[in-house]
């Protein structure tokens, strides 16, 4: 158990039920809360392991949720891309206690930092 | 828990797939057992003939490995024969003493040859063509032999002799029927079918009979010998004159068969509730089905019992046939023969190779019957399927329509003329060779599943017709048979049409009750049944279904177009196209205080802000001041003016006002898809009427309505619809062909497909003929948009859950709640 080491992100119901938020971080990309229908919380890299989409914008159901750009379903216990597809996005250790979600500060600190968000435009026009 | 036992009789394709079923949905609750006569892993028995052609080889059309067997815990007994089922003791026994107990016993013993019952039938050299071991029997023997007979003239004989062909020997096929494939074909189209395999080389006897087979000294098939006396040489003779299915086991055991082990809908036999039969073997109402589709929908039947969860009923299949000789081109369905009560269109021309034959029976297509040119094939299936009436496209019925689109594959319509390098799928990129590739590495046979696993035709779908080809030509052509309803999704069984009904009639006004009145297999449905039942409850209960916006896709619930960057996209409304110097000014500020990247012009005259954080979307709609577009959703976009009478030289109505008008009266409608109306004011048509789901013309004496029209995936002029005089009429009867939309589309279904599913008589008669009915539509409408918020100012109001558009904080930064 890591005890007292884990941050406080918000209370559950500042989740929509099927729905997500974001988690800014101070270094990488944001990571996306997840909350099911039976009160569980998950946490995700948000980006899909396809083309970069923010999975918190896309539809949650059972325990995966469907990412918006092509649709993609990714398990949100996981964090693996469901069958036929393949991929796999980076996870955060969650937890809930008397309502309050909790991330793993090291973990946010240090995971995933490299990954790049997807880019669109004219800066993206020329590699 | 002890597990439940289950055995499998018959190590074949519809049993293996029953197996594969059952481990999806419930892959704990049995020990699986299976016994095979034949040596072999499951392979695709409708790939032999392309073996047999040279085409492919034995390893290529293996559908399970030995080691799939072993990973999913399934005991194979291949290569032993079951001789003896004891439903007193549940035991099954093969020919070694092997024996297995069950508690659910599955039979799919498929079928037997039929051999002619001729003297010289045992003699060496004399098949079926049935199995692999048939296969290799008659690879060997074009090595060694020169002269082939084929008896039977039917599908399975003419891919077999045009395999012995392209294996060098001299064949011919024997028929005692007037002309080829009767069972498939009419007389016209089996001897197009007979000359061009003669062009190719092989010879036939039609019409004659085999009196005996006779042997030489070596014990070997020598000669034929027909009726009239005459004879032929044959060193392998091949009988393929149909099958019959194997119920010797289950009539020992005392299973009641008749042309079949009789099943009833769950699939389950009529003797033994314990006792299921799939396949070949099993006859269903009467039909014991031989080709592969139905098979698979009964195996989805089988494993849905099999898992206990006791829903799903087979209720039969339509099947159509495709010969699998490698450049003949043949499409058949339902009842092509006609005959009393029926009607024939027929297209024919024997020199060019191509005849169609369309029956009609009581305004609806009943048959098909397609040699040399097969593109519309599938169009025609379905028109058979849907039992469609079709009046209204008689005129245009033998010219088809194929579902293929005008863009995005170079204009191709026949697959089979493309090179494996051609793209088949502009969206995604993928070409022929890819497809034929994952086909028969992977064991794919419907378009579901290729479009899975290629993502082939699974962006705009234009490309299904060239897919749909690719896979009849390379899974084999028992491929086109088709359920005859198709599920919303995975997460239930019923329609579109059968949920749109129990919703009305069941005065279901939540997606949870509607999930649950509807039996719905997954608790909380997924990303494609959740935005569809949201719609049909706010669609038939306006003001008293409770918008849902976790069930909305994100533009819907963002109000904003995501982008590829996760940004987003931001059009204001600018009513009929016409805007001001201050709202210029007002989208000019914002774009630098945002710093918006991209500025574009739409196609639906409207200003398109692009790459907007999602974190600045509500300020930027607020300093915009403007109303939504709607830019983003299944709703009302646009309605495209030219200059109208006001300006234009030409113009005979004020066409811009007229589009100002039906926007502002239709605006904030939601739909099963988008919608987009054009005005113009003469026939020059400069707002491109001709292409929008409502388009309107002006002309001197009124306005001219046209309906269904969509400039998309596959270009669709709209229909004439009516003209009417005044600018109330043009309101009311759009806005009421829009109601009918609204209430009876089915979700994601433009107004084109909608009219092609019901007809556009229809929909004549309830917008035009009936005055009372439209005036019901159009009051239901304004009722529905009366009152209704614009999402980008009134949050609350139009259920916008505005905790989206900030990120939350770890603590250090301080918390936001």
């Amino acid at each position: 158990m890591k005890g007292n080491d884990w941050t406080v992100i918000c209370r559950v119901e500042d989740i929509p039920v099927l729905g997500a938020r974001r988690v800014a971080r101070e270094r990488g990309m944001d990571v996306a809360v997840f909350r099911n229908d039976e009160d569980q919380v998950f946490a995700l890299l948000d980006r899909c392991p396809h083309k970069g989409g923010p999975l918190s914008q896309g539809i949650v159901f059972g325990t995966s949720v469907a990412c918006p750009l092509h649709n993609w379903t990714i398990g949100l216990d996981d964090g693996k891309a469901r069958a036929p597809d393949e991929g796999c996005t980076q996870r955060f250790s969650c937890r809930v206690q008397d309502g309050a979600v909790m991330l793993d500060p090291v973990e946010l600190a240090t995971l995933a930092l490299d990954e790049q968000p997807p880019a669109a435009g004219p800066c993206a026009r020329h590699g | 828990m002890k597990k439940m036992k289950l055995v499998m009789i018959g190590n074949g394709m519809a049993g293996v797939r029953t197996i594969e079923e059952l481990l999806k949905i419930q892959p704990e609750l049995y020990e699986i057992a299976v016994f095979g006569a034949e040596p072999h892993p499951n392979y695709n028995r409708i790939l032999l003939s392309p073996v047999l052609a040279g085409e492919q080889t034995l390893d290529e059309i293996v559908l399970n490995s030995w080691e799939w067997y072993g990973q999913n815990g399934i005991r194979l007994h291949a290569g032993k024969k079951v001789v003896q089922v004891d439903r007193v003791r549940r035991i099954v026994r093969a020919e070694d003493g092997t024996e297995e107990e069950y508690d659910r016993l599955l039979l799919c013993t498929g079928s037997n040859p039929f051999i002619l019952p001729v003297a010289g039938k045992d003699l060496q050299g004399v098949i079926a063509y049935r199995d692999i071991a048939d296969t290799t029997t008659m690879i060997e023997a074009a090595q060694k032999y020169r002269n082939a007979v084929v008896i039977g003239g039917g599908l399975l004989g003419l891919e077999a002799a045009n395999g012995l062909m392209k294996r060098g020997m001299d064949v011919t096929v024997v028929h005692v029927m007037p002309w080829l494939m009767e069972r498939q074909l009419d007389d016209v189209a089996g001897k197009l079918l007979q000359k061009s395999l003669e062009e190719r080389g092989l010879k036939f006897a039609i019409g004659a009979h085999t009196q005996e087979l006779v042997g030489g000294e070596d014990g070997r098939v020598k000669k034929i010998r027909f009726k009239d006396g005459s004879e032929l040489d044959a060193d392998l003779v091949v009988m393929a004159v149909g099958i019959r299915p194997n119920t010797e086991l289950a009539e020992k055991a005392g299973i009641h068969c008749n042309r079949g082990i009789v099943v009833h809908d769950t699939m389950q036999t009529v003797t033994d509730a314990r006792v299921y039969s799939v396949g070949e073997c099993a006859a269903h109402r009467g039909i014991a089905y031989g080709l592969v589709a139905p098979l698979f929908e009964q195996a989805k039947v089988a494993a849905n019992h099999l898992a206990q969860f006791g829903i799903g009923r087979y209720t039969g299949s339509l099947t159509s046939t495709k010969l699998k000789v490698t450049g003949i081109d043949l499409f058949s369905a339902g009842n092509f023969m006609g005959g009393e009560g029926t009607e024939e269109i027929v297209m024919s021309d024997p020199t060019g190779g191509v005849y169609k034959k369309l029956v009609i029976q009581d305004d609806k297509l009943v048959g098909a019957c397609l040699y040399g040119d097969t593109v519309d094939g599938s169009y025609y299936f379905k028109l058979l399927r849907e039992g469609r009436k079709i009046a209204d496209i008689r005129d245009k019925l033998m010219f088809g329509e194929s579902n293929l689109g005008d863009a995005g594959h170079q204009g191709q319509n026949k697959a089979a003329c493309m090179a494996d390098g051609d793209e088949v799928c502009g969206c995604n990129g993928v070409t022929k060779g890819t497809i034929c590739k994952s086909i028969k590495e992977k064991g794919l046979f419907t378009l579901d599943e290729v479009r899975k696993f290629t993502k082939a035709s699974a962006s705009c779908g234009s490309c299904t017709g060239l897919v749909e080809q690719i896979i009849m030509f390379t899974a084999g052509g028992d491929y086109s048979a088709a359920p005859k309803k198709k599920a919303m999704c995975g997460c239930t069984e019923h329609s579109h049409q059968e949920v749109r009904d129990a919703i009305r009639s069941n005065r279901l006004v939540t997606i949870a009750d509607t999930m649950k009145f509807m039996e719905w297999r997954t608790p909380n449905g997924c990303s494609s049944c959740r935005p569809a039942l949201n719609y049909y409850l706010i669609s038939t209960w306006p003001k008293e279904a409770k918008d849902d916006p976790q069930s909305r896709y994100i533009n819907e619930r963002s109000h904003a177009n995501i982008q590829k960057d996760g940004t987003y996209s931001v059009i204001p409304r600018m009513w009929g196209g016409e805007t001001t110097a201050s709202e210029l000014r007002r989208i000019a500020d914002v774009v630098d205080k945002y710093r918006i990247p991209t500025v574009k012009v739409t196609g639906g005259q409207r200003i398109d802000l692009l790459g907007v954080k999602k974190e600045d979307l509500r300020d930027v709609w607020q300093d915009l001041g403007m109303p939504s577009g709607h830019a983003y959703a299944k709703a009302l976009r646009t309605v495209k003016t030219c200059v109208g009478s006001e300006w234009c030289r030409f113009g005979t109505q004020d066409s811009t006002q007229m589009g100002k008008d039906l926007e502002r009266a239709l605006w904030r409608m939601y739909a099963p898809h988008k919608v987009k109306l054009a005005v113009s004011g003469c026939p020059r048509n400069c707002a491109e009427s001709g292409i929008k789901d409502v388009g309107v013309i002006g002309v001197d004496s009124g306005w001219e309505l046209y309906v269904g029209g969509n400039g998309g995936i596959k270009t669709e002029a709209g229909q004439f619809f009516c003209k009417v005089k005044t600018k109330e009429e043009v309101l009311e009867v759009s806005g009421a062909f829009l109601q009918l939309y609204r209430e009876e589309g089915w979700y994601l279904e433009r107004t084109v497909h909608y009219i092609a599913r019901v007809g556009l008589d229809y929909v004549k008669k309830k917008v035009l003929e009936d005055h009372e009915g439209r005036k019901a539509l159009w009051e239901r409408l304004q009722f529905a948009l009366d009152g209704e918020p614009d999402p980008w100012f009134e949050h609350e109001k139009a259920a916008v859950d505005t905790r989206q558009f900030t990120r939350l904080q770890t603590e250090d930064e301080g918390q936001t709640a």
